[in-house]
């Protein structure tokens, strides 16, 4: 038997949102954990920022990247709890065995198990990329973007032989113009935004230009243009190859064209890393301008599950900046809860962290507007697959709604489309999209998946090593069978 | 008022059971409608461990079983669909001298009673089946004409096959209230009214609710039995393998994923349709595997769901004709041992319906036995 470790606030996630969470939490003098799933601190913006082998070469990540790292080392030097490689695969309330109302967390650490309890948990689970089902997505060669900008942060790893990148939106940009810095040659850019979007974009031209984001974006973009071939509009986008990646071929100015390539990197923006809190029972909102499931919270970051919480990209892509202010805003309301700040402490400072919120979200909208993906790289049809852990195709899903399936959990049962390890991470968005465009409906009324723990694989012998307390050894409820 | 839809029959609950009762009834010609509140396989009948089994049923149920398994033995024919069904041989297996003794004791009671379908197997032949299996396994006792089968696709079968017979099936509407009124069942949903002569409750963990509108009151459990699935593993197993002592339900399918199950149960809250997993208990579960079968300590768990299932204090169901009213019936609380018996329940109920008798002895599922 073994005693469990209990906290007043765990918090899933050590990015800008969960970071500057903890540190206000502590200042309040609230006992708070950071169960972290990567090895050093930062989240996927700041990856490796305290511990990156380019820190020598700081011009190739550039100041925004670096930026981070004075959040970074004011988390690690402040006294908050740090569990580090901590993957959580479960939050349950009602089995929880706290002696207090509290959740349960179940995490695993280098493959072992445990379980700890915290009156209130903070989900800053950050984002991660929106998938891009194109023919040969899944061929040996082609990655996202995100994933190829992590290697270059944490190993300073660059692809070698022939590169394209496709897709678009601004971190594509960014990491081209990173790719630049190193020296890397860049074959093609094929920048997937449909044209035309400018004049109506208008209306939010005047907050996009008074935003941190207009000058360092212009100079990125003309800077990448003046030294890569951008191609655009792009349709009709093909990976080819027999064992890897051998060409990427596209439609352009109603040509079919083709280029030689060992890598292919795409992105088409991100999207909140949702299955923990909707496995949790946070409710689900579908936002139509970012195209993608969010979990509803309120300005404070509230949830409809009493002392669930949220911040960050995971409530709602906003970007680094305005994560670290919503962490800070989310810290105050949790600590108004937990008796630490009166009505009006709170109030002063939230108005305080609006402001910087507002003035770090300032344009975004003139961005998510101009970048949402097209729907064509959304709504793939015939052998495009789908859901790459049971390779189910784009035509599987469609037939499958035009025999009567009308939901992503009936399409688990008919295709087992979303039910491998990636838990729907790779395919809940293109399903919803899929199966609303087949029954000419709203995302909204198709629903998601409805997930379940554990939202990430733990393998059975790390189960059966939970340590047992007392309580769970009676607690264990068998149904009698006849003898 | 708004408009009321009328029906000969009306069936509550899309699950095996009503799905197999609306199917048959219309199969007969009887203008029969469905109402489920969720879509048809929500729960239970859905989601369920897909074990098609007659090994260690409860002595009353053991007809219905062995009439149910002649159904699935041609299922292709009756359904169109194969149901996903194989027979691959159920076999609780004894992991030590005490376990060893039940299964005996049970073997003799049925051979006892003529049943021959249950039978001893030697400690050497299970590991020559199962070369896995921990080397302390002392033999089993197997019913070589078990099976399994797809859950979701069976239901599914059995509403479609209702369907081309002309049953109604309405998915997402929810029965508020049941009320009689000249001779025929009114029935109060949120989508509108529906009226008919004879009504069957096949509510499921919600037929309780039901029942009590007349008096019939029920002491049903809604319970959520666990259930785990690994990630695809090289095949190592064809057999179903269920504990003896201990709770485990253990099965490889043909994609090679590992379901685990054994009756370790979620908290349940029926009235929101939600469960949550008790890792706990889950633990448990897990070691147990990972004692039986020692390899499975490094298969990586992918999923882990439950679905809602009713569970009656004397571990059967209630089946047959209300105890107080004139043209009602129930089928229901069948948790961890329906999908099977759901091709001879639709047959029962029909029966029962169209001609007031069946062939099967159903007086032990009366509901009358709780009052």
């Amino acid at each position: 038997m073994s005693k469990v470790a209990h906290y007043d606030v765990a918090i899933v996630g050590a990015g800008p949102a969960g970071m500057a969470a903890a540190i206000s939490l502590k200042t309040f003098g609230i006992n708070v954990v950071v169960l972290d799933e990567n090895v050093s601190a930062g989240g996927q913006i700041y990856r490796g920022v305290t511990t990156s082998p380019l820190s020598s070469k700081p011009q190739i990540l550039g100041d925004d990247y670096w930026s981070g790292k004075k959040l970074v080392k004011e988390f690690l030097e402040s006294s908050v709890e740090r569990i580090a490689g901590a993957t959580v695969w479960a939050v349950s309330q009602h089995t929880s065995e706290s002696e207090q109302s509290s959740f349960e967390i179940g995490y695993s650490v280098n493959a072992q198990a445990h379980i700890m309890h915290a009156k209130h948990v903070l989900l800053a689970t950050g984002a991660h990329e929106r998938p891009f089902p194109i023919p040969g997505w899944t061929l040996p060669g082609v990655m996202t973007a995100g994933a190829a900008q992590t290697l270059l942060k944490s190993t300073a790893m660059v692809p070698s032989g022939r590169l394209v990148l496709a897709g678009s939106g601004p971190l594509l940009y960014l990491i081209a113009w990173q790719y630049l810095n190193a020296g890397v040659k860049i074959e093609a850019f094929l920048d997937t935004t449909p044209k035309g979007r400018i004049p109506q974009l208008l209306p939010y031209a005047f907050d996009f230009m008074r935003s941190p984001y207009f000058l360092k974006g212009l100079k990125l973009v003309r800077e990448v243009k003046a030294h890569v071939n951008v191609i655009t509009p792009i349709s009709d986008m093909v990976a080819n190859g027999q064992e890897k990646l051998e060409s990427v071929t596209f439609k352009s100015a109603s040509k079919q064209q083709s280029i030689e390539a060992d890598h292919l990197l795409l992105h088409q923006g991100v999207i909140p890393n949702i299955n923990l809190a909707q496995a949790i029972g946070v409710t689900l909102d579908w936002n139509d301008l970012l195209k993608c499931w969010v979990p509803m919270s309120d300005p404070l970051g509230n949830t409809n599950v009493e002392r669930i919480h949220m911040a960050g990209d995971a409530a709602g892509i906003a970007g680094a900046w305005a994560a670290e202010s919503r962490g800070q805003l989310v810290a105050t309301e949790i600590a108004y809860q937990l008796g630490k700040l009166s009505l009006d402490q709170r109030d002063s400072s939230v108005t305080a962290y609006r402001k910087v919120y507002a003035r770090a979200t300032r344009g975004r909208e003139f961005f998510d507007r101009l970048f949402q993906p097209a729907k064509a790289f959304r709504r793939p049809t015939g052998n495009t697959v789908v859901c790459r852990c049971e390779e189910i195709t784009a035509q599987q899903v469609r037939e499958t709604v035009k025999i009567g399936c009308t939901g992503p959990n009936q399409m688990k049962s008919y295709l087992r489309c979303g039910m491998g390890p990636c838990q729907g991470r790779f395919c809940a968005v293109t399903v919803t999209e899929l199966i609303a465009d087949e029954r000419g409906v709203s995302e909204s009324e198709v629903g998601h998946y409805r997930l379940r723990f554990p939202t990430k694989p733990l393998t059975l012998g790390e189960l059966a090593t939970l340590p047992q307390t007392d309580a769970s050894i009676n607690a264990v409820v068998r149904l009698k069978k006849p003898v | 008022m708004g408009n009321v839809t009328n029906a000969d029959v009306i069936v509550i609950g899309g699950g095996l059971h009503g799905s197999s009762t609306a199917m048959n009834l219309a199969k007969a010609g009887t203008q029969v409608l469905l109402l489920e509140k969720n879509y048809v396989g929500r729960h239970a009948s859905g989601v369920n461990a897909g074990g098609v089994r007659t090994l260690s049923r409860h002595m009353a149920e053991v007809p219905l079983s062995l009439a149910s398994q002649q159904i699935w033995s041609n299922i292709q024919d009756y359904v169109d669909d194969d149901c996903g069904f194989e027979i691959c041989g159920q076999m609780r297996v004894a992991e030590n001298e005490s376990d060893e003794k039940i299964l005996k004791d049970r073997m003799a009671l049925m051979q006892s009673n003529g049943y021959t379908h249950e039978e001893w197997v030697e400690a050497a032949d299970v590991h020559k089946m199962i070369p896995s299996i921990v080397p302390t396994i002392q033999g089993g006792l197997i019913a070589r004409h078990d099976g399994a089968a797809d859950p979701y696709r069976t239901t599914l079968a059995f509403r479609r096959k209702a369907q081309q017979y002309g049953a109604d099936i309405r998915e997402g509407v929810t029965v508020n209230q049941v009320t009689k009124r000249n001779h025929s069942w009114s029935i109060d949903t949120d989508a509108g009214q529906f009226q008919s002569r004879v009504l069957v409750n096949c509510a499921g963990a919600w037929a309780d609710k039901i029942a009590a509108q007349f008096g019939e009151s029920v002491p049903l459990t809604a319970v959520g039995p666990m259930m785990l699935v690994t990630t695809r593993m090289p095949h190592f197993l064809n057999t179903v393998v269920l504990g003896t002592s201990r709770a485990l339900s253990f099965k490889q399918r043909a994609n090679g994923t590992v379901l685990i199950g054994g009756g370790h149960l979620a908290w349940v809250d029926r009235n929101r349709d939600i469960t949550e997993l008790d890792f706990h208990a889950l633990a448990d579960s897990a070691q147990t595997v990972c004692e039986v079968f020692p390899h499975m300590r490094h298969a990586v768990i992918s999923r882990g769901w439950a679905g809602i299932e009713a569970s009656m204090p004397d571990g059967i169901p209630v089946i047959g004709p209300s105890g107080v009213e004139d043209n009602l019936f129930h089928a229901f609380g069948f948790s961890l041992h329906g999908f099977q018996l759901g091709p001879v329940v639709g047959e029962i109920m029909k029966d029962l319906i169209l001609s007031g008798k069946t062939d099967l002895p159903i007086k032990p599922f009366h509901i009358s036995r709780f009052s």
